[in-house]
């Protein structure tokens, strides 16, 4: 019989699972849960871009693509993220279309990385930062931030954490789970301790187009910085498209061939029908981003004000569509906490400190939900922290 | 549209409280702009949007076209008048169509109901020319609500 201790590569076996994962798989089997768990939007795909992945279909587009993904789409990308951001790339050997923004994240990491190599990785932030650095054989270096900092990587904590083997710095902002956004002063801050390094940064901007009230701000928009920095974004959040499995990075042409040849290699070509719609996406699908935001920021609002009158304090996060909320105070740990609420009340919540250590003392709340639905869980986890406070 | 108003034509079941907290405003704010909308004639109710093919009881809705000669004093609004006064007129509109004048919805229990509301009470309205009925077979939209069965949120299942 095989011996699946010895068929497996150290690294797999070592690999922890998702710290949300662990908490879903709580979930499996339970009836009337009312979960604010899911990182996805709650919309459907709007129509023009369905059909346009349909035609697509329909019209036998059925082949691999160029690997760099359709000339079309990159053109199309390359004036949408000028319009939007004021980012200007070549489509040419600039832009490259992934399988979802994932894979651009691992790109970038295994294009820079060598073995012992050191990634910075700004926490509380999203879980695959470290095992893609792991992965490739990096070290991941997690640099904490509390809630005082507004969870934000400040340029002294950067500083303490460089290396002459950093290699990465990682900028997750807008920040799944705690919504904060970087604006412009804090990242010309970041930048000046960044430009005394020969570090690439790697600034995942998947939630760019969420922002409320202020408009994001890319690092490679500043002076010097454009050169060193691999900018990450998709179709999942902004368009509701996380199905499509669509993402695409843009970085200076060294980096971006070095990406190239790796995503050859693994994966070919994004999906084709995925790259049609996403073409019509960037074509007419600004105004679908401002409905769908629209909708977020009033759920936002609600949920921040209900929160903190139920006694659960959160700051009114500027991006995504998550709130970081606060629930150290009940004496309990960020997993009792949550696992407590979903066994008293079944509302279902994930623990801070699946994003890092530092999320102990807190809890993600998704708002990719209905408002009757919000108000539910709201209502349950009323009950609960009274509960708590007899 | 006015953010208060876009709430209510999406929701009307949203109390002041939840209003308020979505728009940033005080429910005193909201109240008092309720108000001034329903004072104002802008806010004229809120209704809710019912599947009737899931109900136990029967439905059916028509809309009827109608021609008619609009009076030298009062054009079209008198005839109008003598047609919306009956509660089985769910709606009724003046329209630009050059085969018709006046668009109405009348709902009822049964097919054999609205004919004859439309034989015996719409038809000898003074002024009205002729009718044309269209009965409703099936609902796909109404007040831009689909009507199908609430999808499970697959969202769970990954992660």
């Amino acid at each position: 019989m095989i011996d699946y201790s010895k068929a497996l590569s150290r690294k797999a076996r070592d690999i922890k699972p998702s710290g949300i994962r662990k908490f879903f798989d709580m979930l499996e089997g339970r009836k009337g849960v009312i979960s604010l768990t899911v990182g996805q939007p709650d919309f459907d795909t709007p129509w023009h871009i369905r059909d346009a992945g349909i035609d697509s279909i329909a019209d036998g587009h059925t082949f691999y693509t160029s690997n760099r993904g359709t000339p079309e789409m990159r053109q199309e990308l390359a004036k949408y993220m000028e319009r939007r951001f004021g980012l200007r790339y070549h489509p040419e050997d600039e832009l490259l279309v992934t399988v979802g923004a994932s894979e651009a994240i691992d790109l970038a990491i295994r294009a820079t990385v060598d073995q012992g190599d050191e990634v910075i990785i700004p926490v509380p932030s999203f879980v695959c930062y470290g095992p893609l650095v792991e992965m490739a054989g990096g070290k991941p270096v997690f640099v904490e931030s509390t809630e005082d900092e507004g969870f934000k990587l400040t340029p002294d904590k950067l500083k303490a954490a460089l290396t002459d083997r950093t290699k990465l710095i990682v900028l997750p902002y807008p920040s799944n789970p705690t919504g904060v956004i970087l604006e412009r002063e804090e990242l010309e801050a970041l930048a000046e301790v960044i430009l005394e390094t020969n570090a690439v940064v790697l600034s995942d901007e998947i939630y760019a187009e969420l922002t409320y009230g202020k408009k994001h701000c890319s690092i490679a928009t500043l002076p010097g910085m454009r050169e060193r920095t691999v900018v990450v974004n998709g179709f999942s959040k902004a368009y509701a498209m996380t199905g499509w499995r669509l993402g695409y990075s843009a970085a200076p042409a060294p980096i971006t061939d070095a990406m190239f040849k790796i995503h050859q290699y693994g994966v070919m070509c994004a999906p084709t029908a995925s790259q049609y719609a996403a073409t019509e996406a960037l074509r007419n699908g600004d105004s679908d981003i401002e409905m769908m935001k629209e909708e977020y920021d009033r759920r936002r609002k609600y949920l921040v004000r209900a929160l903190n009158e139920i006694g659960l304090p959160c700051q009114k996060p500027e991006g995504a569509f998550y709130v970081f909320m606060k629930v150290g105070h009940y004496g309990l740990s960020s997993e009792e906490f949550c696992e407590r609420l979903l066994e008293e009340q079944q509302v279902a919540i994930v623990p801070g400190n699946a994003f890092g250590e530092c999320g102990e003392g807190y809890a993600r709340l998704s708002y990719a939900y209905s408002l009757e639905h919000l108000k539910e869980a709201v209502k349950r986890m009323e009950r609960f922290v009274r509960s708590l406070n007899k | 549209m006015e953010p208060i108003l876009e709430l209510l034509s999406d929701n009307c079941l949203y109390s002041t409280k939840d209003m308020a907290a979505m728009l940033d405003m005080t429910e005193e704010e909201i109240e008092e702009k309720i108000k001034s909308y329903k004072d104002d004639g802008i806010l004229l109710g809120c209704q809710a949007i019912i599947d009737h093919d899931k109900t136990d009881g029967e439905h059916v809705c028509a809309f009827i076209e109608l021609k008619v000669n609009p009076q030298p004093d009062r054009g079209f609004d008198r005839i109008a008048e003598n047609i919306y006064r009956y509660p089985e007129v769910r709606s009724l509109y003046l329209m630009s169509s050059s085969g018709y004048d006046l668009l109405v919805t009348i709902e009822g229990s049964t097919m054999k109901e609205i004919a004859y509301f439309v034989a015996r009470k719409l038809a000898p309205i003074e002024g009205v020319v002729s009718t044309s009925t269209h009965f409703v077979l099936k609902k796909y939209k109404s007040k831009g609500i689909i009507h199908r069965n609430q999808r499970l949120d697959e969202r769970e299942n990954c992660n």
